[in-house]
């Protein structure tokens, strides 16, 4: 039963993250490129544009409760599944989510990467 | 991809190594913190390596950020992920601690999947973005260049994945 609310918490933590990581990566995209801004702004512009984007302080909130519910999670849970079971399928939930939501071109080459390093996370950090 | 990019992902996976182990440095030095306690969290920022590793983690965000603003979600993370190797190769060769050989594993899988991304384009250009054509994405075709209207509002409108054209081919 234990174990149940653990993998919930996991994906939890996982949905919150990915959440995060696409409203960000959305938001910066709509900043636009922040070294051609800053030439154009100065950095204080740049700093001003990224803060006062919805999405940015949306994906700034989310990843906030990712960080929460990973601190909750590993007060009460299984520390070695916990942390390496959420960075690892933070990586291939951020592929998929990026695929649908950013329509990033995520090629073989991206999938074998994404896989790759959410193997070797698991490895290391288990 | 110019040498600046490289020195911000460089950034974003230095950055946050070395801040998560500050910080985590610094909270063994602080003790535990109970939920009853929660302002203690405050005084925490006072040790050194917390300050310090708040920093760090600050000057993390603002690379990460800065490098989503002209790469891809899903470039940008596997590309950066190299710092979980940073930290496995500074416990064994600084804090001499001993590293498993399925961590060993880990580490090589990692360095794989970076080697992957990093040889194909780091961004999607979506043939209905208004962003400006930067240097890396000269050599798209000029129809592709035609197609894409001025001052349209960004590609999120579900550009078909087939119409989107690769920046850079490897």
């Amino acid at each position: 039963m234990r174990s149940i609310y653990t993998w919930c918490a996991i994906l939890v933590i996982v949905f919150a993250s990915v959440v995060g990581d696409v409203l960000l990566a959305q938001a910066m995209k709509q900043v636009g490129d922040v070294g051609e801004l800053r030439r154009r702004v100065g950095i204080l512009g740049v700093i001003g544009r990224t803060l006062g984007d919805s999405t940015f302080l949306l994906g700034v909130t989310a990843m906030a409760f990712a960080f929460f519910s990973l601190l909750f999670a590993l007060s009460w849970g299984d520390v070695s599944l916990v942390a390496p079971a959420a960075a690892s399928l933070t990586f291939i939930g951020n592929a998929i989510a990026a695929k649908f939501f950013l329509h990033e071109r995520v090629d073989r080459r991206r999938w074998i990467a994404a896989t790759l390093v959410a193997a070797g996370v698991a490895l290391l950090a288990g | 991809m110019t040498f600046r990019k490289y020195l911000v992902l460089a950034g974003v996976t230095v950055f946050a190594a070395a801040g998560d182990s500050m910080l985590s440095h610094g909270m063994k030095q602080v003790g535990s913190i109970s939920l009853h306690h929660l302002p203690s969290v405050i005084l925490a920022v006072l040790n050194p390596w917390v300050a310090v590793g708040i920093v760090l983690l600050l000057a993390f965000f603002a690379t990460y950020m800065t490098a989503l603003s002209w790469a891809d979600l899903t470039y940008v993370l596997p590309a950066t992920s190299l710092g979980y190797v940073i930290l496995a190769l500074v416990a064994r060769f600084v804090l001499h601690e001993h590293v498993s050989a399925l961590r060993w594993l880990g580490i090589v899988l990692i360095t794989g999947g970076v080697g992957f991304v990093a040889g194909g384009p780091e961004i999607t250009v979506h043939p209905r973005e208004d962003r400006e054509v930067t240097s890396e994405v000269e050599d798209i075709p000029p129809l592709a260049k035609a197609a894409r209207p001025l001052g349209s509002a960004q590609g999120k409108s579900g550009a078909p994945e087939k119409a989107s054209v690769r920046g850079m081919e490897s």
